[in-house]
């Protein structure tokens, strides 16, 4: 028994051929629209890419792009075959191309999930990868003499200003590193001396922040330097102080916007693949009951579609055996000595087509 | 002799009614265009209000928008008439509503060529709003818990690094006001009372500048305080240094983005008033040839169509004695005046000018 089955007339088989020719057209521009997001993701991932390691984190544009590309041309395809398929003659010419074409589109979609799963799964290695390109980057923020890493500086302040973040997981980081570069030190004062000298690497470390981290939502002028130290400032209390500098850590708003953009495109190809799921079925049905119709010989009766001829499990089991003859074709057959001219009765029973009917014995007048 | 006059064959009829449908139509799309253009325009001067005194520069923005919103519903009625043109039966209804499109769509190709020079003028206007709007910014900047003025700090912040510019004319600006509360000043301290004792007005004033005025291409890192002072910092002197603050002023930083918005949408206004004029021309050729053929024994004949009946001047003193006319019929019969109807009428010449000579001037 078919899986599906549903009974087309002429009237329905020509409907179905034109609305899916239209869908067609529509998976063409969703296929198109695919391509333009990968494409964006790909620009976004570039812009910062000075702040991300090397990671292999490309792999899903380029998915997306590549699937976006080849879906649009499957879908010209298919646009073509149904446009076609009204007119049984002339889908005589595509009748060999069809089950192919449904094949490949059917194993294509996986492809479309497995895009729009990998969109929800980078978050792993985002996260690593901003971790050290940012560690790098502000490891690397005073090193503006140096060529190649010149523009960092100016980088990691625009990211901190715009992204309204501080460090890689918090202000504290400054702390860790020297970001001021030794041609703005005065090796002749005592106080650099001294704090150059109580560093084992003999950094020059101290508790303050580039401008870049200073939160604009702050009532009084920003406080960059002797951040820990609340006799410093009037008025000041570094424990209790939030709205001074920004709190959150850069990697995290980064992270969060990725994120955010990456479930929005993943949720645009899952739509995306269920449409193509749906044209697929429509495809299918189609190829079905013009198939049966040509059967019949009569192109303007009633005619049977369905998805699968038989079960899911004698499909499974029919094309296993396939599979396995297709190996065995240089094989001897061992079971009557080799000599195919012995004529074996058959022991499976005959099959007469989808309904099973044996048919009429035809007596002959002699 | 009528001004312009061109002959229109029927099929010449048809084939102008068809290009004006097709042009109003476009003419709509252009009206709103103009409006969106507007729209724009004002919610561009509105995101910074804050740093403007008055608002007298909204009026380009609000004149595009109401200027919008009219060639919308002119164009769209064009394109009515259009359709009606060639049906005999329907065109008359539109005669006398004719003669005020005519009107409100001149007045609307004024408005736009207005709107065109305004953008230029007013740029004097534009250049005082923000100065002392700016100068007002910068004085309250620490006013921080003053209601009304909170928000002018992360203003002015917000502002400067986005537009990349100091103070109003340059990051000196800083120098005179206090821009430091107050509230964050240690009294006890013997620099801050040395400072404050120094100054006329009892105000802290430093040579140093707000956080936000800090370049981010700057090699080094910001240098905010002592910025007058060579030998405060390692390495620096203060009449050479570029990079370390922006250089350009928020007033001119502010001008020229305004003034290079408005000048970018210039082409876009005067191709409009172009094809506002088109189409006003195009229906008036398309009235008089219409009414021509009405006028004829053979509707589907020849006629004549013209931009006006008489010369420019004849029509002009046509309209000045109507006007005069109509203003003394107004003094001398104030009790049973017969006000001659509305509008100033070019077409109703012969017909008008032997009535006004046989009405009777019931003084004499």
């Amino acid at each position: 028994m078919a899986v599906l089955r549903v009974k087309f007339t002429k009237t329905k088989r020509d409907k179905l051929a034109q609305v899916l020719w239209i869908l067609n057209w529509i998976s063409v521009v969703t296929g198109a629209i695919l391509f333009s997001l990968g494409l964006f993701l790909k620009v976004e991932i570039n812009k910062r890419g000075e702040l991300m390691a090397e990671r292999d984190i490309q792999y899903v544009p380029n998915m997306l792009i590549a699937v976006g590309l080849i879906a649009c041309a499957i879908n010209f395809l298919g646009g073509k075959i149904c446009y076609d398929c009204v007119d049984t003659t002339k889908f005589l010419r595509w009748k060999l191309i069809m089950l192919p074409y449904i094949i490949c589109t059917f194993f294509f979609t996986f492809c479309v999930l497995v895009g729009a799963l990998m969109c929800y799964s980078m978050h792993g290695e985002l996260e690593e990868s901003l971790n050290l390109g940012l560690t790098e980057a502000m490891r690397f923020y005073k090193d503006t003499d140096t060529p190649g890493r010149c523009f960092l500086k100016r980088t990691v302040d625009l990211l901190q200003i715009h992204f309204q973040c501080c460090g890689n997981n918090g202000y504290r980081d400054w702390f860790q590193i020297q970001w001021i570069s030794n041609r703005y030190l005065d090796m002749s004062q005592k106080e650099v001396v001294d704090r150059l000298r109580s560093n084992v690497e003999g950094k020059y470390l101290m508790d303050g922040v580039p401008f870049s981290c200073c939160n604009t939502n702050s009532p009084r002028p920003c406080i960059q330097q002797q951040i820990t130290n609340n006799s410093a400032h009037f008025s000041y209390e570094h424990q209790t102080e939030e709205l001074n500098l920004w709190m959150k850590g850069c990697r995290q708003a980064l992270l969060e916007y990725y994120i955010h953009m990456m479930q929005s495109i993943g949720l645009a190809v899952l739509i995306t693949w269920l449409f193509e799921l749906s044209v697929l079925t429509g495809v299918r049905y189609l190829q079905t009951s013009l198939e049966n119709v040509l059967r019949q010989g009569d192109p303007n009766s009633e005619s049977d579609g369905w998805l699968l001829e038989n079960s899911f499990m004698e499909t499974a089991r029919i094309n296993l055996n396939i599979i396995k003859s297709l190996g065995k074709n240089n094989q001897i057959d061992t079971s009557n000595n080799g000599d195919p001219n012995i004529n074996v009765p058959s022991t499976s029973k005959a099959h007469y087509g989808p309904d099973n009917v044996p048919p009429k014995q035809i007596t002959e007048d002699i | 002799m009528a001004l312009l006059k061109m002959k229109f064959t029927q099929q010449r009829r048809v084939r102008l009614a068809q290009g004006l449908w097709l042009l109003s139509w476009l003419a709509v799309m252009c009206g709103a265009f103009i409006f969106c253009l507007g729209v724009y325009l004002k919610t561009e001067l509105l995101r910074r209000a804050e740093v403007m005194d008055n608002t007298e520069i909204h009026v380009v923005p609000n004149i595009l928008m109401m200027v919008g919103l009219a060639s919308i519903g002119t164009n769209w009625v064009a394109s009515r008439v259009c359709q009606d043109s060639l049906d005999a039966s329907r065109f008359p209804r539109w005669k006398v509503l004719l003669l005020a499109w005519f009107a409100v769509a001149a007045l609307l190709c004024c408005l736009l060529i207005a709107v065109v020079v305004l953008s230029y003028a007013l740029q004097g206007r534009l250049e005082e709003s923000l100065k002392v709007g700016l100068r007002n910014g910068i004085r309250f900047y620490k006013d921080t818990d003053v209601p009304g003025r909170c928000f002018q700090k992360e203003t002015i912040d917000h502002l400067q690094m986005e537009f990349r510019c100091c103070g109003n004319n340059n990051f000196k600006d800083w120098f005179e006001v206090q821009w430091v509360s107050n509230r964050y000043l240690d009294f006890t301290s013997k620099d801050v009372k040395d400072r404050i004792r120094s100054n006329v007005d009892g105000r802290f004033l430093l040579d140093g500048v707000p956080f936000s005025c800090c370049n981010p291409a700057s090699p080094r890192p910001c240098l905010q305080y002592h910025l007058t002072d060579s030998r405060a910092h390692y390495n620096y002197e203060y009449q050479s240094e570029e990079l370390n603050l922006y250089s350009r002023g928020c007033r001119q930083a502010l001008i020229d983005y305004y003034m290079d918005l408005m000048n970018s949408t210039g082409p876009g206004v005067l191709s409009v008033i172009l094809i506002q004029m088109s189409v006003l021309l195009s229906l008036r050729y398309l009235q008089t040839a219409v009414e021509g053929a009405m006028a004829l024994e053979n509707p589907e004949g020849e006629s004549e169509g013209y931009l006006l009946e008489k010369d420019v001047k004849q029509t002009f003193e046509d309209c000045k004695a109507k006007v005069l006319d109509m203003l003394k019929l107004a003094q001398v019969d104030a009790a049973a005046a017969e006000v001659s109807p509305g509008a100033a009428d070019a077409e109703k010449t012969v017909d008008n000018t032997t009535e006004k000579a046989a009405s009777p001037t019931p003084a004499s």
